[in-house]
């Protein structure tokens, strides 16, 4: 007996849809931007001569790449509280796990860049009497932005789509809200149908974005 | 002739670099006076490159003392008290390098203009007044807007030249700037240097270009194995060469 499609029972609750994209968005952008200041003051940290400050960057680093988020999210959520004796509410927990996780990330992609210009170019531009901050900060960051492009893009996409564990405690982002439409609806194909397309539609255009600009590079080069 | 009689611009007393246990600068002794074109030659490994980034301390000394016009310089870039920084010697000792080093995310313009405006603080107008004078003078006013990597390697190197003097640098330091070069190109980048020395540039060069070195310097240094083994007039060391080591050297080039 083939499958009978029904997706109108399930778009009834469009709207719980369109409010778990609308989270989804807001962590996704919200972990981004605070997981770049992370990712900045790790990068500068692991970059530091001095052996404190590299190393504990370094830890924090391997501690958020070599541990699963969802892990790290559980281990906020309810291990955590446990320790300092205050409860935390499920968003903060999923927005700090969250942009601690996309911070390790983004300061090795931003460590990589830097380290990938060419020592002739800081030479040349403390040839010409520059301070090592305006070395980093005229010269050597605007050309190692433009190579971890598309690293950055890929990471971001990749962080768009973690979004999606926070629903294991219980925020109400996209893949929250499809577990709650099949529960109201009995029909899980087409709930999980519409939120794969969801996600889909909007990160098809980011990865085109990142092998554009990928591909531009490799011109100017 | 230039005038060498007055105060050296630049000392070097008891230089020595070591990396680890190499020791590439065993004790380096070295006055330039004002207006002096100095050619630095010897054989590639004999430390010359590493002496010349030693002169505005891309390479840190290990021991030894450089005086910039009577002032004795510090590795830190800031100096407390009487001495003279890294940060404030590079002000006025500028420098070109084998590989050109522009900046490839500025255009010409920007990266002549780089310096002045962004370390020396001077007013834009003022800075982009003087560089336009200075493509003029290497023969790039058209390439103002261009990116480095549309230029050949002599308009880049021409560029490099002039992105060290809108610094209106004191002395200036020339590391092998034709050695990257396709032959044929290297020609426009001489011509721009006599001109400079014609000018009265106080100038230190590294060089594999003996014919020009014989006809552009005042005074000749032959590096072997970290120390000066030879010094003189042009004419007394690529011309009348006193030791076997020199003339052995010489002997592989057309001078």
């Amino acid at each position: 007996m083939p499958y009978k499609w029904d997706f109108n029972t399930v778009l009834q609750y469009w709207d719980l849809f369109a409010w778990g994209l609308w989270l989804t968005f807001a962590y996704t952008l919200g972990s981004i931007v605070v997981g770049v200041v992370i990712g900045m003051v790790i990068c500068f940290g692991r970059l530091s001569r001095f052996r404190l400050i590299s190393g504990l960057s370094r830890a924090y680093q391997e501690v958020f790449r070599c541990t699963p988020l969802l892990v790290q999210l559980m281990w906020f959520y309810y291990a955590l509280p446990l320790l300092i004796g205050v409860t935390i509410e499920n968003y903060v927990a999923a927005m700090l796990t969250l942009s601690l996780y996309a911070g390790s990330f983004y300061s090795e992609i931003f460590r990589g860049g830097i380290l990938s210009i060419d020592k002739g170019q800081t030479e040349a531009a403390k040839a010409i009497a520059m301070s090592d901050r305006q070395v980093m900060w005229r010269i050597i960051i605007p050309q190692a932005f433009k190579r971890v492009l598309p690293s950055f893009i890929n990471q971001s996409v990749i962080q768009f789509k973690n979004t999606s564990l926070i629903s294991v405690i219980s925020v109400g982002e996209l893949a929250y809200m499809a577990a709650v439409v099949n529960g109201q609806t009995y029909r899980p194909l087409e709930a999980f149908t519409i939120v794969a397309l969801l996600y889909f539609i909007v990160l098809f255009p980011m990865t085109q974005a990142a092998d554009y600009v990928e591909h531009r590079m490799r011109v100017s080069d | 002739m230039h005038s060498t009689d007055d105060q050296p611009i630049l000392t070097v007393r008891g230089l020595t670099k070591s990396y680890n246990k190499l020791h590439v600068i065993k004790g380096v002794d070295l006055d330039l006076h004002r207006g002096e074109v100095l050619a630095i030659i010897g054989p590639s490994g004999s430390g010359k490159s590493t002496l010349i980034r030693c002169l505005n301390l891309l390479e840190i000394p290990s021991a030894g003392e450089i005086v910039y016009n009577g002032r004795s310089v510090e590795n830190r870039f800031q100096s407390r008290g009487g001495n003279i920084g890294c940060g404030e010697l590079r002000r006025h000792v500028g420098m070109v390098f084998q590989h050109f080093n522009l900046f490839p995310h500025k255009t010409v313009m920007q990266n002549i203009c780089e310096g002045p405006i962004a370390v020396l603080k001077e007013p834009r107008a003022e800075v982009e007044a003087r560089a336009m004078e200075l493509l003029g003078k290497v023969g790039l006013l058209d390439k103002r807007d261009a990116y480095p990597n549309h230029l050949s390697g002599g308009q880049k190197q021409r560029v490099a030249i002039a992105r060290a003097l809108a610094m209106r640098p004191d002395v200036l330091l020339l590391d092998e700037v034709t050695s990257a070069l396709d032959p044929e190109l290297v020609g426009e980048v001489l011509q721009v240097i006599r001109l400079l020395a014609h000018d009265g540039m106080t100038m230190a060069i590294v060089t594999h270009e003996m014919a020009f070195a014989a006809d552009v310097a005042d005074r000749v240094a032959f590096i072997d194995g970290g120390v000066i083994a030879e010094v003189g007039t042009a004419e007394n060391v690529i011309r009348n060469p006193s030791s076997d080591r020199l003339r052995a050297f010489l002997s592989r080039f057309n001078a």
